[in-house]
């Protein structure tokens, strides 16, 4: 009788046939970053090899100081597309609070009040959004396809339709750092990527995060309390859009109520480029890290290969779908 | 009878499993002209057999024939062409199309590719006649339409065309006595015009007053047929319950007593009468599927919910963990100080109730995430964490013990969800609530699709966890599943708790005595209210 009870277990009707697809799944994750980087390597190299002058550090110090905004609002929009939702007003939440930094450092007002007031308005913005999708079971595109206008709308009132010069007062939270190159705000940036993975994939909010994206329902029967968890995202990107605002006035010395317009595609592109399904429940800021460099290195790349705007577009465009493509290929074949 | 030649339809040998065999070998013949009602318990293969019929489903095994050729429709498209409808108790209309494009959605009359909206209007307004549906507006959203209303639509579509056979799959169950008697009206002169029909049903009255013939199935094998006017409610439940005898020791409840819709407890020999009570729903409402539940749970017992399907008894476990919104009664839960419903699934895991719902792949699982990540959702142990962030190592070891207790087949506790069998989804959906300090499980339908080996180990893992001081309700459909599991039968009749009684003092005779004559009863006083 001992003997046979193992060999009942190993003829369950879900053993060996079905033990590899098992194990592709588990490895699904890193196949991913692994892809990107390779793709990543693969595109420095091509660039490289036509113009040697790419692979200097000045270009890499150059590239890692424009991407720390992107960056930042990528961690927060990795978590809310997780969850399910989508935030399109970044862009204008970071002019928003770019104008109420400058506002208040107008007002001689220290960074110490003005940096953490305008990450607080981007929090609220974010709040707002995430607020009125959830309670009023509104689609969060719409929410914040109206937050889109009107954040821009407060961000022209409160710097009255005008580009302001803030000079040294902004501080140099963007300028490369002596000795490494990169900026504060890169380091920064690289800093809250690597918390957002760990809270992502090692804490219970981070799980719970998944599963609301993946199943709400389940969820919600299961007895957990579905809408603190799924505000979180949205306040965060929010906050993440003021971090940004503060990262791009620092870098310009001036405040611009332009600033940010279109930023909300770049984002969802990168995030997309990294592996993270528009469905929710299925994501990794780190591969959202690795597409924002992705893009970066292309658009530099073309730009140090003088291709014109128009074939810069085309370029980039295609790349864009090619890469969710072959995502998309990919999972196919492993269901 | 007729025989193969001279049938409008008949089948042989006709055969479907799933997990488990549904049809196992029919036969039976179909005159023109001639109503048969298919009778039998919830999962006696009913709706299997009208949909094969239909082309939404094919036979493993036999074959049909449709004035005597063979017949095997590929799909439900297939059958349609070769003049077999079925009105399905699932309501598939359009929701945001009108009422005039639902009907004809897949023959709209057209001229240049341009929509002929008179001629569809026309066709509307007389299919609609046809089922009394007369002032119902052709342009209004379907979407708005009352479920009732919605149900004669479905009637509406089929009857509109050219039909030799018509499966009609419980089409009164959301139907007013009114509207039932118009659709028996209409269902009459098609009959006289030689369409053959399959009356899918569990309600006795009506069939005795529509069908010709009724043909009973119990586990998926015809047990009895004959002439409608033959069949009374005794020879009926007999066939369907396949137990005339009554177990020893016990008295058959006389089949004349007159029914009542009041509760009836027989607590004869109650050995939980001394127990604490875990769980107590009184007059528990949640329209308009709930409307009067009475229901007691004690420490160490196991409560079967037995009832036809659309009794409401998903919609009562829903209610009573806050699902969904109960409007009036009290939930009492032992240690708990309130006695109002609860208000949310949150709340009732807070007051020690678990919940196993019918849709474990819908409502319970997280299909692409790992069995570790399926059974910690919604409790994580204390060492589980330090200082906010989770311990894998210990994550992995707490729910590898927690899937062996309930006897997994899996790789590891790595793999995911969507892998595994359903029998092990179950067993992983179990182990979630295993980890909670649940006293009260609710579960429904635990082993619906699952194999025996699968289904033995999930009625061990449950009767060890209620032991002596924890309590479960179940739902099920499975008469033999509710026999072996329960302690108390309970039996609910359209949204009502009807019979509450220890196992012992009941059989399948009676319990489905109970879930049948009473709807029938009430069918009858309706109309004259």
């Amino acid at each position: 009788m001992d003997d046979q009870q193992p060999t009942e277990r190993t003829e369950s009707p879900h053993g060996a046939a079905e033990a590899p697809r098992a194990n592709g799944r588990r490895w699904a994750g890193w196949i991913d970053l692994i892809g990107l980087t390779v793709s990543i390597a693969a595109l420095v190299m091509v660039i490289g090899a036509l113009q040697p002058r790419f692979l200097s550090t000045d270009q890499w110090s150059s590239i890692a100081n424009q991407i720390p905004e992107l960056l930042v609002i990528v961690i927060g929009m990795t978590l809310v597309l997780i969850v399910g939702g989508i935030d399109l007003s970044v862009g204008s939440v970071m002019a928003l609070s770019s104008a109420v930094i400058g506002v208040l450092l107008e007002r001689k007002l220290g960074l110490i009040v003005a940096v953490p007031a305008g990450i607080a308005a981007g929090a609220v913005c974010g709040a707002i959004n995430g607020g009125i999708s959830i309670g009023l079971r509104v689609p969060s595109f719409i929410v914040t396809l109206g937050m889109l206008q009107g954040a821009r709308g407060l961000a022209y009132l409160l710097t009255d339709s005008q580009t302001v010069y803030l000079g040294k007062k902004i501080g140099s939270i963007a300028s490369p750092l002596p000795g490494i190159g990169v900026s504060t705000a890169f380091l920064v940036a690289l800093l809250l990527a690597i918390v957002a993975q760990l809270l992502l994939g090692r804490t219970i909010l981070g799980r719970h995060l998944v599963a609301i994206g993946t199943n709400e329902g389940a969820v919600r029967l299961s007895g957990i309390r579905v809408w603190p968890a799924k505000l979180f995202p949205f306040v965060l990107v929010g906050a993440m859009a003021g971090l940004a605002g503060w990262f791009s006035s620092a870098r310009l010395s001036s405040v611009n109520p332009n600033e940010g317009n279109g930023i909300e595609l770049s984002a969802i592109a990168a995030v997309v480029i990294g592996g993270t399904s528009l469905m929710g429940g299925r994501g990794s800021v780190t591969a959202s890290f690795l597409g924002v460099v992705l893009v970066a290195v292309l658009t530099s790349g073309l730009a140090a290969l003088n291709v014109s705007e128009p074939y810069k577009l085309l370029i980039t465009g295609g790349v864009i779908v090619a890469a969710v493509l072959v995502d998309v290929l990919r999972r196919r074949e492993s269901r | 009878m007729a025989d193969e030649a001279t049938a409008r339809w008949s089948c042989r040998g006709l055969s479907k499993r799933f997990a488990a065999p549904v049809l196992r070998g029919i036969d039976l013949d179909l005159a023109p002209g001639e109503i048969l009602a298919l009778l039998g318990a919830n999962g006696a293969g009913k709706s299997t057999l009208g949909r094969i019929v239909a082309g939404l489903l094919r036979a493993d095994q036999g074959t049909m024939f449709l004035e005597g050729q063979p017949f095997a429709p590929r799909d439900k498209r297939h059958a349609e062409r070769l003049g077999v409808h079925i009105v399905q108790q699932e309501l598939n209309r359009i929701g945001t199309l009108d009422v005039a494009e639902n009907l004809f959605l897949n023959r709209l009359p057209h001229r240049f590719g341009w929509i002929d909206r008179r001629k569809l209007e026309a066709q509307a307004t007389a299919a609609l006649e046809a089922v009394g549906l007369n002032d119902l507006p052709l342009d209004l959203p379907v979407g708005q339409l009352g479920i009732g209303e919605r149900q004669l639509l479905e009637i509406a579509a089929a009857l509109a065309q050219d039909c030799r056979l018509l499966i009609l799959d419980e089409p009164t169950a959301a139907l007013a006595p009114p509207q039932v008697s118009r659709l028996f009206e209409r269902l009459a002169i098609l009959r006289h015009r030689g369409t053959a029909m399959i009356y899918v049903s569990h309600r006795l009255d009506e069939i005795r007053r529509i069908a010709d013939r009724v043909a009973i199935l119990r586990d998926g094998v015809v047990t009895d047929s004959g002439a409608a006017s033959a069949f009374d409610v005794e020879r009926a439940v007999e066939a369907m319950s396949g137990r005339s005898a009554v177990p020893a020791g016990t008295t058959a409840r006389p089949t004349s007593t007159p029914t009542s819709i009041s509760m009836s407890t027989e607590r004869l020999d109650d050995r939980f009468a001394d127990r604490p009570m875990l769980l107590e729903v009184r007059r528990l409402q949640a329209p308009p599927r709930v409307r009067q539940v009475d229901l007691q749970v004690r420490a160490g017992e196991i409560v079967g919910l037995a009832g036809l399907v659309g009794s409401g008894r998903t919609e009562t476990l829903r209610a009573i963990f806050g699902a969904d919104r109960a409007r009036q009664g009290s939930v009492r839960i032992a240690g708990r100080a309130k006695e109002r419903p609860l208000r949310s699934p949150r709340a009732a895991v807070r007051a020690g109730l678990g919940m196993v719902p019918e849709d474990r792949r819908a409502e319970g699982l997280l299909l692409p995430a790992s069995i570790i990540d399926n059974v910690t959702l919604g409790k994580t142990e204390s060492g589980e964490t330090s200082f906010g962030w989770l311990r894998f190592d210990r994550r992995r070891r707490a729910v590898t013990r927690a899937a062996e207790r309930t006897d997994v087949r899996c790789r590891d506790v790595d793999q995911a969800v969507v892998d595994l069998s359903g029998g092990n989804q179950q067993k992983v959906l179990v182990s979630r609530w295993l980890r909670h300090d649940a006293r009260v499980l609710l579960v429904d339908e635990p082993t619906r699709g699952i194999d025996v080996d699968a289904k033995r180990t999930l009625h061990r893992v449950l009767r060890e966890w209620v032991g002596n001081d924890r309590g479960l309700v179940v739902v099920s459909s499975d008469l033999d599943e509710l026999f072996e599991l329960a302690d108390t039968i309970v039996v609910m009749v359209e949204g009502r708790t009807v019979l509450s009684a220890p196992r012992r003092s009941v059989d399948a005779r009676t319990l489905l005595e109970r879930a049948i004559d009473v709807a029938e009863d009430e069918n009858e006083r309706e109309p004259q209210r």
